[in-house]
C-alpha cells in the first residue's frame, strides 16, 4: 500500500466514525466533535513543532491554551467603566512598577561586577519594588473587585471583535513562552519539562485568583460570537425559509448552522497554520532544526546558535498552543479557570502528537482529529463495557454502584495505554515522519 | 513587645508545619532523586506512585478497623503501611517488567522514558481514581493532637501556644527513621554500594560484575517504600485526594533539582528549602510580627507576601533561580 492511499485511508476512516456519530447518535455531536477535533488539530500541530521539530519537551500546554482563553476574554468583553474609574489605572501603575522592579534588577545584575555588591543590591531592588508593587497595586485591585462584584467585578476588555483575540492569543502564550524559554532552554531536556509543568499550574493559579483580571472562579460567560446566535436565526424569517424548504425544525437547524460556521471558520485557521508548518518542514530551516533535534554537538559544531534555534521554535510552538485555546474559548463562549486541567490539555495533546506521528504534521492532524474521538467516545463505551461486567452482580450489590460510577476514569486509563502502546509497537506513529 | 509569644506563634504556624511539609517532600523527592540517578530519567508518575502507595495502605487501613484492629493513639495506617508498601512494590516491579524494561534495554533516549513515565502517570491516575474515586478520602485515626494549643497554653501560661498533631510527630520521627536507615543502606550494604556505583558509572559497574536488574529491582522496591511513605504521612497530614498528589509532582521535582538531581542529600535539604519557603512567604505574618515589633509599628494589613493559592509559584521560582544561577543544585548532582 502506497503512502498516500495509505494517510487517505486513515483520514477517510476517522472522518467515517464522526459521520457514524452523526448518523447513530446526532449530528449535533458529530459537529460538536468536529469542532474540538479542529482545534486539537491546531493545538497538536503547536506541539508537534516543539517535540517534532526541535525535540523540546512542553508539559505546559494547558499554560498557553488557558492565555489564550484569556486572551478572548481581555479583547473581546466590553471594557467595565466603572471598575476602571475605580482602580484601573492604579493597576496598571502597579503591573508598571512591578514589571520596572524586574528590568532594574535584571540591569543592575548585568551592569555591576560579580561580588557581595551586586547581590545585596539586586536584592534590595527586588524587595522594596516587590513592597512598592504591592502597595500600588493592592488598594486598585480591592477597588475593582468591590466594584459590582455579583456582576463583573473585573477591569472587562477592549471591546473588539473576538477574532481578533485568537492571533492575540498566540502573542501572549508567545510571551509567556519566551520567558520560559530563556531560564529553561540549554539546559538538560527534562529542566524545560518541570519548568513547563510550573508555569502551566501558575498560570491556572493566576485565571482562579486574580478576580480583576478574568473574574476567576466567577468565570466570564456571553463572550461575543465571530457567529450568529441560534435564536436570531430562529426569529429571521429568510433563514426559517431556507430550513423550510430543506423540510428541517428550525430550532435543531439553527443549532447545527451556528456549528457548522464555528467549523469553517476553525477549517480555515487549521489550513493556514498546517500549510506554514508543512512550508516551515520542508524549508532550509526546517531541516535545521531536524539536524539539530538529531545531532546537537555536529549542529554546534557547524556553527548553529542551538539555544537561540531551540528558542524560537519553542516560542512559535507555544503561540500556535494559545491561538487555539483563545479558539476554544470562543468556541465555548465562556471562560471557566477551574475546568484547565493537566491531564486534558496538556498530556492529551501529547497523546495526540505521539499517536498521529512525531515529527509529521499530517500525523499531528490526524492525532488530533483521532484522539479527541476517542476521548469523547470512551466514556459511553466505558460505561458500557461497566454495565457489561456488572451486569452478574446482584441488583444494589456496593461493587456494581462503584463500578457504575468509576466508569468515567475508564479515560485516563485508555489514554495512557494508547501512548504506551504507540510508543512500544509504532513509535513512529500513525503517520510517521518521512 | 512580646517577644516569647512571637515565637511561640511562629513555632504553631511557620516551623511545625514546614517541618512536617519538607520531610514529606524531602521524601518525596528522594524517590524521585533515586529513580533519575539509577534509572536516568525524571519520573513524571511519582506523584502518582504515592498516590497509589497511600491508597493501598488506606484500603488495609480500612480493612483493620474494620476488623476492629487499632494502635491506640496511634493511627492505624502505620500498621497497615507494611503491606500498602509490599503492595505497591509488586506494583512497580511489575510496570518496570511490562513497560520500563523494554526501554532500558534498547538504551532509548531519557525523553522518551519521560514520555513513557507520562504513560504510566496516566495509568495510575486512572487505576487509583477507579479503584478509590477522585474524592477525598479520610483514614486517619487515633488521637489528633499530641498536645494542643490549649494545653501549651495552660501549661505555660502564655497568650499564645503551639500544638503538635499526631500526624506531624508521626512524619517527623518515621522520616528521621527512614533517612537513617536509607543512608545505612547506601553508605554501608553490598547492595547499596552497588547502587552507587551503577549511579556514578554504568560502565565500570557493568564490567565489576554488578547485576542491572538487580540493582534496578532493588531502586524500584525502595522507591515504592519511600513513595508509599510519603503518601500516606501527606493524606494523614492533609487529606488523601488523587489529584493533590498529582500537584505535589512540581514542589517535590523543585526539591529534587534545588538539592542536585541525583543526591540524596541534595532531595533532603531541598525538600526543606522547598517547604520553609512556601509556607513563609505564603503565611500571614500580622500575628507574629505584632508581639515581635513594638506596639506603636504593629502592621496594620496581614503582611502576607503571597496568597496560599500560589504556593507552586514559590517553588517555581525557587526552581527558576536555582536553574539560572546553580543548575546542578546545591549539592551538585549529575545533572547540566
Amino acid at each position: 500500500m502506497n503512502e498516500t492511499l495509505r494517510n487517505t485511508l486513515l483520514f477517510a476512516g476517522v472522518a467515517m466514525m464522526i459521520v457514524l456519530t452523526g448518523v447513530f447518535q446526532s449530528w449535533n455531536s458529530a459537529l460538536v466533535i468536529l469542532n474540538m477535533g479542529l482545534v486539537s488539530a491546531v493545538m497538536a500541530l503547536g506541539v508537534n513543532l516543539q517535540w517534532g521539530f526541535a525535540g523540546l519537551f512542553n508539559v505546559g500546554v494547558m499554560g498557553f491554551v488557558a492565555l489564550g482563553g484569556l486572551a478572548t476574554v481581555l479583547v473581546s468583553m466590553p471594557p467595565v467603566g466603572e471598575a476602571w474609574a475605580a482602580g484601573g489605572t492604579r493597576i496598571l501603575a502597579g503591573l508598571a512598577i512591578g514589571a520596572a522592579t524586574i528590568t532594574a534588577a535584571i540591569l543592575a545584575f548585568g551592569r555591576m561586577a560579580p561580588g557581595r555588591a551586586r547581590v545585596l543590591v539586586v536584592l534590595a531592588i527586588l524587595v522594596i519594588g516587590f513592597f512598592v508593587y504591592r502597595g500600588v497595586l493592592d488598594p486598585g485591585v480591592e477597588a475593582v473587585e468591590r466594584t459590582n462584584a455579583a456582576s463583573t467585578g473585573y477591569l472587562g476588555g477592549l471591546g473588539l471583535p473576538v477574532i481578533l483575540s485568537w492571533p492575540v492569543g498566540g502573542l501572549i502564550a508567545a510571551g509567556a513562552a519566551w520567558i520560559i524559554g530563556k531560564t529553561a532552554l540549554g539546559l538538560r531536556s527534562d529542566y524545560l519539562a518541570i519548568a513547563t509543568l510550573g508555569i502551566a499550574e501558575i498560570v491556572i493559579a493566576v485565571l482562579k485568583n486574580e478576580d480583576w483580571l478574568a473574574r476567576g472562579v466567577k468565570n466570564v460567560i456571553g463572550l461575543p460570537r465571530p457567529v450568529p446566535y441560534e435564536v436570531d436565526l430562529q426569529r429571521s424569517r429568510e433563514f426559517g425559509d431556507i430550513v423550510g424548504g430543506l423540510g428541517l425544525d428550525p430550532v435543531t437547524a439553527s443549532g447545527l448552522w451556528v456549528k457548522a460556521n464555528y467549523g469553517i471558520l476553525f477549517a480555515i485557521v487549521l489550513a493556514i497554520v498546517f500549510v506554514l508548518a508543512q512550508l516551515a518542514l520542508h524549508s532550509p530551516w526546517g531541516r535545521m532544526m531536524r539536524a539539530i533535534r538529531d545531532n546537537e554537538t555536529a549542529a554546534r559544531a557547524m556553527g548553529k546558535d542551538v539555544t537561540r534555534r531551540h528558542l524560537q521554535v519553542f516560542v512559535i510552538g507555544s503561540a500556535v498552543c494559545g491561538l487555539a485555546g483563545a479558539m476554544m474559548t470562543t468556541l465555548d463562549g465562556q471562560l471557566t479557570p477551574a475546568s484547565y486541567q493537566p491531564l486534558r490539555f496538556t498530556f492529551l495533546v501529547w497523546v495526540m502528537v505521539i499517536v498521529g506521528g512525531s515529527g509529521s504534521n499530517l500525523g499531528a492532524v490526524l492525532g488530533g482529529f483521532l484522539i479527541w474521538f476517542l476521548w469523547v467516545q470512551v466514556e459511553p463505551l466505558g460505561q458500557l463495557v461497566m454495565s457489561a461486567l456488572a451486569s452478574p452482580l446482584p441488583e444494589g450489590s456496593a461493587l456494581k454502584a462503584h463500578l457504575a460510577t468509576s466508569a468515567a476514569h475508564i479515560r485516563l486509563l485508555t489514554m495512557g495505554v494508547v501512548l504506551l502502546l504507540v510508543l512500544r509497537f509504532s513509535p513512529r506513529g500513525l503517520i510517521p515522519e518521512k | 513587645m512580646e517577644p516569647i509569644n512571637a515565637i511561640v506563634a511562629l513555632m504553631n504556624f511557620v516551623v511545625i508545619p514546614a517541618t512536617a511539609y519538607g520531610a514529606q517532600l524531602a521524601l518525596g523527592a528522594l524517590g524521585v532523586t533515586l529513580v533519575y540517578g539509577i534509572l536516568r530519567f525524571s519520573n513524571f508518575a511519582h506523584g502518582d506512585s504515592m498516590a497509589f502507595g497511600a491508597m493501598a495502605t488506606i484500603l488495609f487501613t480500612w480493612g483493620l478497623q474494620a476488623l476492629g484492629i487499632s494502635l491506640g493513639p496511634i493511627p492505624t495506617a502505620l500498621l497497615a503501611l507494611p503491606a500498602g508498601i509490599i503492595v505497591t512494590a509488586l506494583f512497580l516491579l511489575g510496570t518496570d517488567r511490562v513497560v520500563y524494561r523494554f526501554y532500558r534495554r534498547q538504551k532509548a533516549n531519557p525523553v522518551i522514558l519521560v514520555i513513557v513515565s507520562i504513560g504510566v502517570m496516566f495509568i495510575y491516575n486512572g487505576v487509583v481514581r477507579l479503584i478509590v474515586g477522585p474524592g477525598d478520602q479520610f483514614f486517619d485515626d487515633g488521637a489528633r493532637f499530641i498536645f494542643t494549643v490549649r494545653d501549651f497554653q495552660a501549661w505555660t501560661g502564655l497568650d499564645e501556644g503551639f500544638g503538635l498533631r499526631t500526624s506531624q510527630a508521626i512524619t517527623l520521627i518515621t522520616a528521621v527513621i527512614v533517612v537513617a536507615a536509607l543512608f545505612w543502606f547506601l553508605n554501608r550494604t553490598r547492595t547499596g554500594k552497588s547502587m552507587r556505583a551503577f549511579s556514578d558509572n554504568e560502565d565500570l559497574a557493568l564490567l565489576s560484575g554488578i547485576n542491572p536488574e538487580r540493582v534496578v529491582a532493588v531502586t524500584w522496591v525502595i522507591v515504592a517504600a519511600l513513595a508509599t511513605l510519603a503518601g500516606v504521612l501527606y493524606g494523614l497530614d492533609k487529606s488523601f485526594k488523587p489529584f493533590t498528589y498529582f500537584q505535589l509532582l512540581l514542589p517535590i521535582f523543585a526539591a529534587a533539582i534545588v538539592g542536585g538531581l541525583g543526591s540524596p542529600v541534595g532531595a533532603i535539604a531541598g525538600g526543606f528549602v522547598i517547604a520553609f519557603s512556601e509556607v513563609t512567604i505564603t503565611y500571614a505574618w500580622k500575628r507574629v510580627l505584632a508581639y515581635a515589633m513594638p506596639d506603636s509599628l504593629e502592621p496594620s494589613n496581614l503582611v502576607q507576601l503571597l496568597s496560599t493559592d500560589y504556593k507552586f509559584a514559590v517553588s517555581f521560582m525557587i526552581l527558576v533561580v536555582v536553574l539560572l544561577f546553580r543548575p546542578t543544585g546545591l549539592f551538585k548532582g549529575k545533572s547540566v
